[in-house]
């Protein structure tokens, strides 16, 4: 006699059995810290801040953890924990001119104030797999700049001092949007689809970035600045008499030069992508604003025809953590849909089989 | 069906002896920043009263005429159009879902590349029948015959209903186009160089289609183009427009024959006489 | 900030705090005011992964108070996964009693089933919905399918069904099967197979209907006109089978295929595995049960 699959829930039980234990791997290894993780593979904590909207080295470092190094996988714990905290209050926007600064580049000018600083860079690294590390080594001690904070003017604000640039732009006085606590409209407002790329997935909008270097809404794109450093977060609070810092975050910040005609309105200038980030991470930081500057085709009168222009597309995908639920979702059970299906596909292929051998006929005699 | 019953009847205002304009342009001007796209245009267009805007690519013709359309809102001016129910409306005023419906029911638009009109991936039956399934018509078999008899009005084979128009000529997509726009026994039909990119035979055989359509069903028509042989085949009346100002305008064959204005006569000059 | 302490690991009955709740709660009554209109709503991440039923969860946490009884089910079962997964979020985030019998829950989850049982006044259903927007397939661009509805602009809904009929000579779509709420809105039922779709109209039951992914909530208030679009001439059918359930010998009811063996044999057994067993005990026997081949 046929009995019915029973028992989900000791199957569910003993999955996630299997997992810690996979998790931990080989016990007679020691197990990851935390600390670790966070001082050691700290550009996926990074990504993982980025991505998950939460500043916080110690949660994301868990995550990482808890996810076996998965970091959709992580950005999403993060996520599923940040939803759940109490909302205090905006903070004031940080000032990225006041940036404390660890690596600061400029591709538009060879040399200007402040400097070139190459900081802790991936470039010019020659990429050999390196057996010494391996082994686990001792670096030499970084020889830095003695000054505790190096600050320098952003290269937007010395094309602005020309009226070479677009303003940035007053920020409005109402209440920022904010995509976490209210449902995205589109077409959206600028800040709300810089709030979208700067959580958006690094893959997908590293690819959509490219795919503009390629001519799909070619935008003529010069590297003004990367700055990667600490900022100080303030908070307005009346009831302690004004603004206190609560904080300082890294963030990596890119502001892209772009070529831009002019039109009857506006004498020729450049104009701007713009990229910001937590943590270090260069890449990110560029691809969104290279994004950024394309989904601005029709607010620049350009022709949107690329899908790296278009804002419905580009946002409504940029999730990484909406995309891997729904894609992977392809993998709960859908057998009572699968059945209608099939259903329909036997009808289809006996309406066929019944009505081929008379039309075959007919045919013939036609 | 809950369809407007007027819609299969006949057209009470479609009589061109009617004293009244169905259509009242005025002092309609549309600007791209500082640049003309048209300025100061006026004319009345009378029921099933053919009207051809001609002049040279840029001239302002298509601005105009998306103007009209209310494809484009004018910068100035402005546009009355008398509905079925009689009254005079400025179409600008009216809610969006009703100028929607009037360009989905008593209005055609014909593009010059009938894939901007056309549903390219579903049957030339659907494509004929979105509009009276769109007005609310229900029954599979009446929208089929009727998507049917207007194929054969414009030359469509009944055995390719069920093909795509990926799979038709342009000439054949032309055709359907036309067709999909006068299912609903339009008034008013919009055309864009109807007949622009396709070959001189094709040209000829859509043109005479086109004029037996248009007299047939007393058809009030705007046609934009740039050929002269368009205007004076098709049209009754026409408007000679250059860098976006009405230059003449008047009977079709007193303008071909007669151009008063010398860019006119430049123009009419610059073609072989038809 | 530290995650070592137990304490921070607490949360808010059924998981949402009260503040997004009260948002919830301003979505379902828009929607139920609405009936068959897609409300926006602020769709927060939830632990579980989007496309999950983080729609239907948010709905419930939101619905839910400590006298509710919950079921939950998908495809029609109360034990696939994911239907024990969401079962135990509650047993364990609102300390709900959970059941598996239809008639004695309040709320019913449910992802891609109606249950055969007739809902009744004091039931609500919660649907966990993937793709809210019926026209999504027609017109992929939100801006326009928000003016199409608006607009109450249908006609391309009915091309797709024609071009069905053109093809297959009949209409083509199984599950997902378009509906016209109250005579406005045409809407989404969610992947449910169409032979649910008769259960929606005139219920007495409240529908609920949550998309997480996509932020959207909308409602079939209690005996609302739920109308499966068709054609005159091409009338709105439900599948048939052609054999009652091998187990209970139900007739009438959504049946699963089952494959036995290696070489093929199948099958059919409810696809509400509650329903089925209720017969069972009444001693309603199929064929594979013990019963008599009819």
């Amino acid at each position: 006699m046929y009995v019915a699959v029973k028992g989900g829930e000791k199957a569910i039980e003993n999955a996630h059995r299997l997992l810690a234990d996979r998790r931990r791997g080989d016990q007679s290894i020691p197990e990851l810290t935390l600390d670790q993780i966070s001082g050691q593979l700290a550009l996926a904590v990074d990504r993982v801040m980025s991505e998950g909207s939460l500043y916080d080295r110690e949660l994301a470092a868990l995550a990482i953890k808890q996810a076996r190094g998965d970091l959709i996988e992580a950005i999403f714990l993060v996520r599923a924990y940040r939803t759940t905290l109490p909302r205090f209050g905006y903070s004031e926007p940080v000032d990225t001119s006041e940036m404390k600064l660890e690596r600061r580049i400029s591709a538009t000018y060879k040399d200007l104030p402040g400097g070139q600083m190459l900081g802790p860079t991936f470039d010019y690294t020659h990429r050999l797999l390196d057996p010494g590390l391996a082994m686990g080594t001792v670096p030499q001690e970084p020889e830095q700049s003695h000054e505790t904070t190096v600050k320098a003017m952003r290269v937007s604000d010395i094309l602005a001092q020309e009226g070479l640039i677009e303003s940035d732009g007053e920020a409005s006085s109402r209440e920022p949007a904010d995509i976490t606590r209210t449902p995205m409209e589109f077409p959206l407002e600028r800040e709300t689809r810089l709030q979208a790329l700067s959580r958006g997935d690094e893959g997908f909008l590293l690819a959509l970035g490219y795919s503009t270097q390629r001519g799909y809404a070619r935008n003529h794109p010069f590297v003004g600045e990367v700055r990667i450093g600490e900022v100080e977060v303030s908070f307005h609070a009346p009831e302690l008499g004004g603004s206190v810092i609560i904080g300082r975050v890294q963030v990596t910040e890119c502001q892209m030069v772009n070529q831009f005609k002019g039109s009857a309105k506006a004498p020729p200038q450049f104009t701007r992508g713009y990229g910001l980030v937590f943590g270090q991470s260069e890449r990110k930081a560029m691809s969104m604003a290279l994004c950024d500057r394309a989904l601005r085709a029709g607010e620049l009168g350009e022709d949107r025809v690329a899908p790296a222009q278009d804002e419905e597309f580009v946002i409504s995908h940029s999730d990484n953590v909406q995309a891997t639920g729904f894609v992977e979702h392809l993998k709960l059970p859908h057998y009572v849909d699968f059945q209608a299906e099939l259903g329909l596909v036997r009808k289809m292929r006996a309406d066929h089989t019944a009505s081929s051998q008379p039309n075959t006929d007919l045919e013939a005699a036609e | 069906m809950n369809a407007n019953p007027s819609l299969n009847g006949a057209h009470p205002y479609n009589d061109p002896g009617s004293d009244e304009p169905l259509l009242q342009v005025r002092s309609l001007s549309k600007l791209y920043g500082s640049r003309i796209g048209c300025t100061n245009v006026e004319f009345d267009l009378w029921p099933g009263e053919v009207l051809a805007i001609v002049g040279e690519s840029g001239s302002g013709k298509t601005t105009l005429l998306n103007c009209i359309s209310t494809r484009l809102v004018p910068t100035a001016g402005g546009v009355r159009y008398r509905m079925r129910d009689g009254r005079m409306r400025e179409l600008f005023g009216l809610e969006e879902a009703e100028r929607r419906f009037l360009m989905r029911t008593d209005w055609g638009f014909v593009h010059q590349n009938p894939a901007d009109g056309l549903r390219m991936s579903v049957s030339a039956g659907a494509n004929v029948g979105e509009r009276l399934m769109a007005v609310g018509e229900r029954n599979y078999g009446q929208i089929r015959k009727t998507a049917g008899d207007w194929l054969s009005r414009v030359e469509i084979e009944m055995d390719r209903i069920d093909d795509q128009p990926r799979a038709f000529s342009g000439g054949m997509r032309q055709r359907l186009q036309i067709a999909r726009n006068l299912v609903t026994s339009p008034r008013l039909v919009f055309m864009d160089e109807p007949t622009g990119g396709l070959d001189v035979s094709v040209q000829a055989r859509l043109l005479d289609l086109l004029r037996g359509l248009v007299t047939d069903l007393g058809l009030a028509a705007i046609i934009v183009t740039h050929d002269l042989a368009v205007a004076r085949l098709l049209s009754h009346r026409m408007i000679v427009m250059k860098d976006g100002k009405v230059i003449e305008t008047g009977l079709t064959d007193r303008v071909l024959d007669d151009p008063q204005a010398p860019y006119t006569q430049l123009l009419v000059s610059s073609i072989l006489q038809v | 900030m530290t995650m070592q302490t137990p304490e921070l690991a607490t949360y808010n009955f059924a998981y949402l705090d009260e503040q997004t709740k009260r948002m919830i709660r301003r979505a379902i009554l828009k929607a139920i005011a609405i009936p068959g209109y897609q409300v926006p709503f602020a769709s927060r991440e939830m632990p579980m992964p989007y496309g999950w039923g983080t729609g239907g969860v948010q709905v419930t946490a939101s619905i839910i108070g400590p006298q509710d009884i919950l079921k939950v089910i998908d495809q029609g079962s109360d034990d696939t996964t994911n239907a024990v997964s969401i079962r135990k979020f509650f047993e364990k985030t609102a300390k709900v009693r959970t059941t598996t019998h239809t008639a004695d829950a309040t709320i019913i989850q449910t992802r891609h089933r109606i249950p055969e049982e007739a809902l009744k006044a004091n039931q609500t259903l919660v649907y966990q919905v993937p793709i809210p927007e019926p026209l999504r397939f027609l017109e992929p661009r939100e801006t326009e399918t928000r003016k199409m509805h608006a607009l109450e602009e249908y006609g391309l809904m009915h091309v797709k069904l024609y071009e069905d009929i053109a093809t297959h000579g009949h209409i083509a779509t199984t599950y997902a099967y378009p509906v016209k709420v109250e005579g406005r809105y045409v809407m989404d039922p969610s992947p449910t197979p169409k032979f649910d779709n008769p259960k929606m109209h005139l219920s007495p039951a409240l529908q609920l209907f949550g998309a997480g992914r996509e932020k959207r909530i909308y409602a079939i208030p209690p005996f609302t006109n739920v109308v499966s679009l068709d054609f005159e001439d091409h009338p709105f059918e439900v599948q048939k089978f052609h054999q009652p359930c091998a187990i209970c010998a139900a007739e009438d009811v959504y049946l699963d295929e089952v494959i036995l063996d290696d070489k093929g044999n199948r099958m059919f057994v409810c696809s509400d595995t509650d329903h089925c067993e209720e017969r069972q005990a009444q001693g309603f026997r199929g064929v594979q049960a013990g019963g008599v081949a009819q």
